[in-house]
Parts: structure tokens; C-alpha cells; sequence
């Protein structure tokens, strides 16, 4: 159970494969116009149920209820090794071996 | 109870526009293809002194500018005896947002206030939404940014989310779509539903508002060095930064070289859900940078005040390789953590300088700032998680979707020259298939403003039409 008042993040489809626009490739035209916002749960819900939010500028917003406390969790990425070859390469190029 | 659909959503653009922007273009139409620019921009602009009181107000402008000595240093070891121009940076980082954005922003969210608007509407995924959610928060005013941000996987962009994150932290509501023109839709939905602001990139107070930038380059660089920059690159778009910089060197009496620089994605569709994450820049591209320019009127307002074939001297290209070198080169080397937009003018620059003599000088208009999700280690290794191959080579057989081939050596940095008499026709083209119209010798006038040619060139391509 999400209690009302709290913080979530919704979803919907705001338009279906049938409603897209004409100019987009074949590709996105098979799968919908897809949107997320967040705000203020106006009523206790579960989640995956069909809930109203209020956002941060004060509109209303339906959809599925599909995170409490949203956060996010991009980051610095994985390692990778190419750039330190590079940042070797240029020391060396312009310092000379023994400084880098 | 006024329609939701697609079609009558669309057929009340004008509508919506009109209200949302609170500029009437009829009065700038000739009722041809031509139309007057100069006019637009002086009656609903500002003069460059009410910009820069309007900036300095809110923290925005008067950024360094950095020379960099040991990337000079570095570009002198390929280039032939007695060239490399020395390199500079105007760090517009240091704006309050993290990107030239903020004089942009500072002007529309200035003149939304004025005009009474209670809130501010973008549609960006890029350092613009972060520019006006800052600058509304200064003004007291509520803002919306609406993003392309996510695949129909729910991949996202990596940049793009840390741009959503920035946005909700400075106090802005963020509508995150999936991928698709019809962002539009969604766009004018809102602004009608909340009588905000359109704060458009492409308005005049949003473009005149980076000619503080060009107007100081030029002040700051006779200050310190005695003389104008002889060559200015600016990462190109939709055009807007190039513009305004252009115009406000100008506007000091500066002529240097304009240089428009984007990566290259060529072969990547820009709506293509499937090619959505396969591209590793989401902006200062090909996919805008080439359609924008050569027809600017394709954003949303009627017509676009960010005009860059009337500015641009050169157009080059940069592999997403390069680009990434060079970054990871200004880190190493310069001490210099910066985001992608400013270093795709910045690996142009390392390139043109090598054509340039020792005692010229050649700038890069921005920075920007990076971190999570914007850094080139996590946009690299999210290239490689979406099966981009990543590898040392030679840039020039990069295949944008497929690979990321960073330069064997620096030497192998090299840029790619843009046809631009080859956009120029196609400009003219376009003009002449959406008007319809016998050109008058107004058009003819116009056309030669448009394409930075003559009457002559501009006739020329119309006999071959």
C-alpha cells in the first residue's frame, strides 16, 4: 500500500502505435508515445494500479503508479581502459615518457 | 471541452504559439519567401546593454577565458613548421546552470516575468531545461521541461537523465517521453492547459541573448591580447549558439573566421526508437546540426531567430571518437573536466589550428559542465553495453551506430569540411518548394542574407532549379 501524500512516479501512454505521427520511422511507429512524471500520490494506491498525481508546479497527472521515492541511478559507468591509454599517450607525446 | 487528440492538438499550433509566445510574426512577413529579420530581432529583442544589465543581474555572463598551452603545445607537434595557432576556451561552465544556456535562459525567463507569465515551458533534453529551471528559480516563476529521454525499453540516455536530475533540482517539474517527434504534441498540450511562457530556444530574446557571449569574447580577448580572436568554433545544433555568438562579435566590430562544428552521426535516424541509444552525443550533432541549418524554420516557433548559414564562414565535422580523445585529453593535460558540447568545437579546434599560423589565435565559445551521466566514461561504456564496438584507429572510417574508433595517434584528429554552397542550395531550394512563389528581387536580397552569398550565387541556383 502507497499512502496518499506520498511521493511517486507514474507512467502512461500518451499515444498508442495507431495515433503516432505520420513522418516517424516504421520502427517507433509499432510501439507508443510513452510518458513519466512524478508528484504528490492524491490517494492510497497500489503500485501498478491507476492513481492521480499532483506535480511540483501544482498540475494534476494520471497514470500507473509505478515507483514510491523515486531516485535515480545513472552513475560514472564501468571502467574504461581505453582512456587511460590515452591520457598516457598525450603525457608521453608532449612531456616525454619519463614525466607521465 | 476543447479536443486531446493528435490531429486537433496539432491544428491549434498557431493558436497555442501566438498566445505562449506572445510575438505576432505576421508583422515581420512579406507575404513572399522573404522576411524581415533585422526587424524581428530589434522590436522584440533587446539591446545588448539591456542584456547584459539583464545577465549580470542573475549571476550569468562574464565568464574566463582560458588559454590552452599545453593542447597548443601538443597540436604544434603534427602541425607544418611555423603553424599552430594558440587554442582558447570561453568556460561558460562557470554560468549558474553549467552552460552558455543561462544567457539564453536568462532573457526568455526576463521577459516571460515581464509579460506576466506565472511559469516557463521548454522542450529539451539537453543544458537548456537545466538554463531556464535555474533561471525560473531566481524569478519565482514554475517551469516544465518536457524531454525525449527514453527508448520503448525504458533505456535512457545517460546524459540525458543527469539532465533530468539537474532540472528537478532546481525546482522544475521534468515530462519525460519516449522517442518521437511527437514530444510537440505533448509540449503544446501543456502550454495550453497552463498559460505559461514558451521559453523556445528559438526565439529572438533567446538567441539575442548569446550575443553578450560574442560581444565579450571579443571585449575580453582585446583587453588581454590586444586583438579579435581570428577564428571563433562553435559547437553547432539547432543553430542558436552559432547565431548569437556570430552576431555579437559583430555587434564589436570583430570579424573573425565562424566555424561551425558538429559530430558527425550521419546515417542515424533522429526519431528511429531502435537507433535512440546507439548514438553516443545527444546534442551539437549531424541530426540537428545539418537540418537546422540548412532550414531553420523547423522548430517551434514560426520563424526561428537562430539562423546559422547567415554566420557560418565553415562548417566542419568530428567523429564521436575524436571528440572523446580530446576530452579525455583537456582532462589529462589541461587539468579540465568538461562535458561533450564544448569539446566538439574543442576537437575541431585542435584540428584547425594545425592550419593556422603560430601567432593566430582560435576559440572555443563554450564549455559545459559533466559529472554522472555525462562524463565520456559512462557514455562510453554505455555505447559498449548497447553493442557499439569501441576501438584505436583511424576516426575517418568510424561508422556512426556501429562503432566508436578513438584515434590511434592525435595526429589522426582531423575535420571533415561540410559542403556549405552544397546547404545553400538546398536552403534555397526548400525556400522556393514551401513558398510556391515567382522569387521577387526581395526574395533574391533575402535569399543572399540567408545563404551569406550574393545576388548572383542566389540566382544561379534558381536557374538550375
Amino acid at each position: 500500500m502507497v499512502r496518499k501524500g506520498e511521493w511517486v512516479r507514474i507512467h502512461k501512454n500518451i499515444l498508442e502505435p495507431s495515433e503516432r505521427a505520420p513522418q516517424v520511422p516504421e520502427d517507433t511507429k509499432k510501439v507508443p508515445l510513452e510518458m513519466w512524471d512524478k508528484g504528490y500520490l492524491q490517494e492510497d494506491a497500489e503500485l501498478g494500479g491507476q492513481v492521480k498525481i499532483i506535480t511540483v508546479t501544482g498540475r494534476e497527472e494520471e497514470g500507473t503508479l509505478i515507483e514510491v521515492n523515486p531516485y535515480y541511478e545513472h552513475d560514472f559507468g564501468k571502467f574504461v581502459p581505453e582512456l587511460l591509454v590515452i591520457s598516457k599517450q598525450v603525457r608521453d607525446i608532449l612531456f616525454g615518457g619519463d614525466r607521465s | 471541452m476543447k479536443e486531446k487528440d493528435y490531429q486537433s492538438v496539432m491544428g491549434r499550433k498557431a493558436e497555442i504559439m501566438l498566445k505562449s509566445v506572445g510575438i505576432d510574426y505576421s508583422k515581420f512577413e512579406s507575404g513572399s519567401i522573404a522576411f524581415d529579420y533585422e526587424k524581428m530581432m530589434r522590436e522584440t529583442g533587446y539591446t545588448l546593454e539591456e542584456m547584459q544589465n539583464i545577465q549580470y543581474s542573475v549571476n550569468v555572463g562574464n565568464t574566463p577565458i582560458l588559454e590552452l598551452k599545453n593542447l597548443t603545445a601538443l597540436a604544434r607537434k603534427f602541425a607544418p613548421e611555423g603553424k599552430g595557432a594558440r587554442i582558447f576556451i570561453k568556460d561558460e561552465a562557470c554560468n549558474p546552470s553549467g552552460s552558455f544556456k543561462a544567457r539564453r535562459a536568462a532573457n526568455a525567463v526576463y521577459h516571460a516575468k515581464r509579460l506576466g507569465y506565472k511559469g516557463v515551458i521548454a522542450a529539451t533534453s539537453g543544458n537548456y531545461g537545466a538554463a531556464v529551471a535555474s533561471q525560473a528559480a531566481i524569478a519565482g516563476l514554475k517551469c516544465i521541461i518536457v524531454q525525449e529521454c527514453y527508448d520503448s525499453k525504458g533505456v535512457g540516455q545517460p546524459e540525458i537523465i543527469e539532465k533530468a536530475r539537474k532540472c528537478e533540482a532546481l525546482g522544475a517539474e521534468v515530462v519525460q517521453l519516449s522517442v518521437g517527434p511527437e514530444l510537440f504534441y505533448k509540449f503544446l498540450l501543456l502550454l495550453e492547459e497552463t498559460e505559461y511562457f514558451n521559453a523556445s530556444l528559438y526565439t529572438p530574446f533567446g538567441i539575442a541573448g548569446v550575443e553578450t557571449l560574442g560581444y565579450e569574447i571579443s571585449m575580453q580577448f582585446r583587453e588581454k591580447y590586444g586583438k579579435d580572436p581570428d577564428a571563433v568554433v562553435c559547437t553547432n545544433a539547432g543553430g542558436g549558439n552559432l547565431t548569437g555568438t556570430a552576431r555579437g562579435l559583430a555587434k564589436a566590430g570583430a570579424a573573425p573566421t565562424i566555424i561551425g562544428a558538429s559530430v558527425n552521426l550521419s546515417g542515424l535516424h533522429m526519431a528511429s526508437d531502435g537507433q535512440f541509444n546507439k548514438k553516443s552525443f545527444t546534442t551539437g550533432h549531424t541530426g540537428f546540426g545539418m537540418p537546422f541549418s540548412s532550414w531553420p524554420d523547423r522548430s517551434d516557433v514560426p520563424r526561428s531567430a537562430a539562423r546559422p548559414l547567415r554566420y557560418m564562414d565553415r562548417y566542419v565535422t568530428i567523429a564521436q571518437g575524436e571528440v572523446f580523445y580530446m576530452t579525455e585529453a583537456l582532462a589529462s593535460l589541461e587539468g579540465l573536466e568538461k562535458g561533450p558540447a564544448g569539446n566538439t568545437a574543442l576537437a575541431a579546434a585542435f584540428s584547425i589550428a594545425q592550419e593556422m599560423d603560430q601567432d593566430q589565435t582560435i576559440i572555443v565559445q563554450e564549455t559545459e559542465y559533466t559529472g554522472a551521466g555525462k562524463h565520456i566514461q559512462p557514455q562510453i561504456s554505455f555505447a559498449k553495453d548497447n553493442g557499439i564496438e569501441v576501438f584505436f584507429g583511424d576516426p575517418k572510417d568510424e561508422v556512426p551506430g556501429k562503432n566508436i574508433i578513438f584515434p590511434s595517434h592525435p595526429s589522426l584528429i582531423k575535420v571533415k569540411d561540410v559542403d556549405l554552397d552544397h546547404m545553400r542550395k538546398s536552403l534555397i531550394k526548400t525556400a522556393v518548394n514551401t513558398y510556391q512563389v515567382t522569387p521577387t528581387e526581395a526574395d533574391i536580397k533575402f535569399l543572399a542574407e540567408e545563404t551569406k552569398t550574393d545576388a548572383a550565387f542566389v540566382k544561379e541556383v534558381l536557374k538550375s532549379l
